[in-house]
């Protein structure tokens, strides 16, 4: 396989806390703008690894590239620099900061990156009528549903275009109705933007969603998807 | 689904020849899986013997004659009373997926290996309906959930049962 065509390519990554192993020897590959589902028991070591791809956890062991870079040797700086301009992030609770409006939340990512205010704000508010909450664009991040909030933080994790999107349970929150409808804006967006999805779930509905399954236990990749095309 | 007692609720609908319900039956109903034109006739003639439905048109000329099947007072009982009556709950052993897991585990067959393959199927599946699901009409959207639902607990049981089969071996007596 072409090597330009790998967004994710993790070989052999071992991360313990403390005396207790959380990945032991997992390798993956994963192809620019497609979509994997990452699933596992509680405990099976899918957040740790999703954490060691996102940048947020280094290593061990082992050699891992995401989007071109090389996380098991980055600096915590040089991996924040990397977050920050090439990965988004989704997670159960969104976690936007309650007391912005989701304008602001979604237009945060660009300012941070050095974007002025002016350009940012009509990216954010097109991004944020997509996902079809423009109307609340102005209200308190703390003050809509949770459903107006988890599209919201997709957009925020989409809107400066990331080589890929990580989302940890993004739907656990909500009922099926609009976890869907979450999903679908979420996978159709990146789809758009050609970002790589990696969306850690315990749910074979929510992973029916994605291209493709990787399955996680006792730190140890059991079952997956052959990549395919 | 009593596929007999859904041919008979179609004709309730509107009245319709064989060909026309057969088609009428694999868009609301059939999902993967098409009726057979026999089985539409069958079932037919069948409602016809039994006072549930009747002939009320017969066209005849240079194609085979073509009866139009109407729906009968004591048809639209029947179909009161099916609608009405809970359905038994399956017990596990009618499940074809149980019943092999259950013969591979006495007979020494490789368990993990039956439930990984149906889990492949399943999730194969999954992702057709949920694919479908995107551009369903309101109707197609009840049937694609119905059965997204179902191959959801069966993934659920699937997932369960792998993580139980050290228990499920000693249970059934399997020496592997």
């Amino acid at each position: 396989m072409n090597e330009s065509t790998l967004t994710i390519d993790a070989q052999d990554v071992h991360l313990s806390y403390g005396q207790t192993p959380a990945l032991r020897g997992v390798s993956l590959i994963c192809r620019t703008g497609e979509s994997v589902a990452l699933m596992g028991p509680s405990g099976s070591g899918k957040s740790s690894l999703l954490h060691c791809l996102a940048g947020v956890l280094r290593p061990d062991g082992g050699q891992l590239t995401v989007a071109g870079a090389r996380l098991d040797t980055l600096s915590e700086r040089a991996r924040s620099q990397l977050r920050l301009s090439r990965l988004g992030m989704v997670f159960q609770f969104g976690n936007l900061i309650p007391e912005l409006t989701l304008l602001e939340n979604v237009m945060l990512p660009l300012q941070l990156l050095g974007e002025r205010a002016v350009a940012a704000r009509p990216r954010a508010l097109a991004l944020l009528g997509r996902l079809q909450v423009a109307e609340v664009s102005t209200r308190l991040a703390g003050e809509v549903s949770g459903g107006e909030a988890q599209r919201a933080a997709v957009a925020r994790a989409l809107v400066h275009e990331p080589a890929v999107l990580f989302a940890d349970e993004p739907t656990g929150a909500l009922d099926t109705a609009s976890a869907d409808r979450v999903l679908d804006s979420l996978l159709g967006l990146a789809r758009e933007t050609g970002s790589t999805v990696v969306l850690v779930t315990h749910e074979n509905r929510i992973a029916a969603h994605c291209d493709r399954l990787l399955s996680i236990r006792d730190g140890v990749m059991v079952a997956h998807d052959a990549v395919t095309g | 689904m009593s596929t007999s007692q859904a041919l008979l609720a179609l004709l309730e609908v509107e009245p319709a020849h064989g060909y026309t319900l057969k088609h009428r039956y694999d868009k609301r109903f059939a999902g993967a899986t098409p009726i057979a034109f026999g089985q539409v006739y069958a079932a037919l003639s069948r409602f016809e013997q039994q006072g549930l439905a009747s002939v009320s048109e017969v066209e005849s000329g240079s194609h085979p004659e073509r009866k139009r099947y109407e729906i009968t007072p004591d048809g639209v009982t029947r179909i009161d009373e099916w609608v009405a009556s809970a359905e038994r709950p399956t017990l596990y052993s009618a499940s074809a997926l149980y019943a092999k897991v259950s013969v591979a585990l006495m007979s020494g067959r490789p368990a993990d290996k039956v439930l990984e393959r149906q889990r492949d199927v399943h999730m194969v599946r999954m992702r057709q309906l949920t694919e479908q699901r995107r551009t369903a009409s309101v109707a197609g959207l009840l049937a694609i959930t119905f059965e997204l639902n179902h191959l959801d607990a069966d993934l659920r049981w699937i997932d369960e049962a792998g993580q139980q089969l050290g228990q499920l071996r000693s249970d059934t007596g399997s020496t592997r």
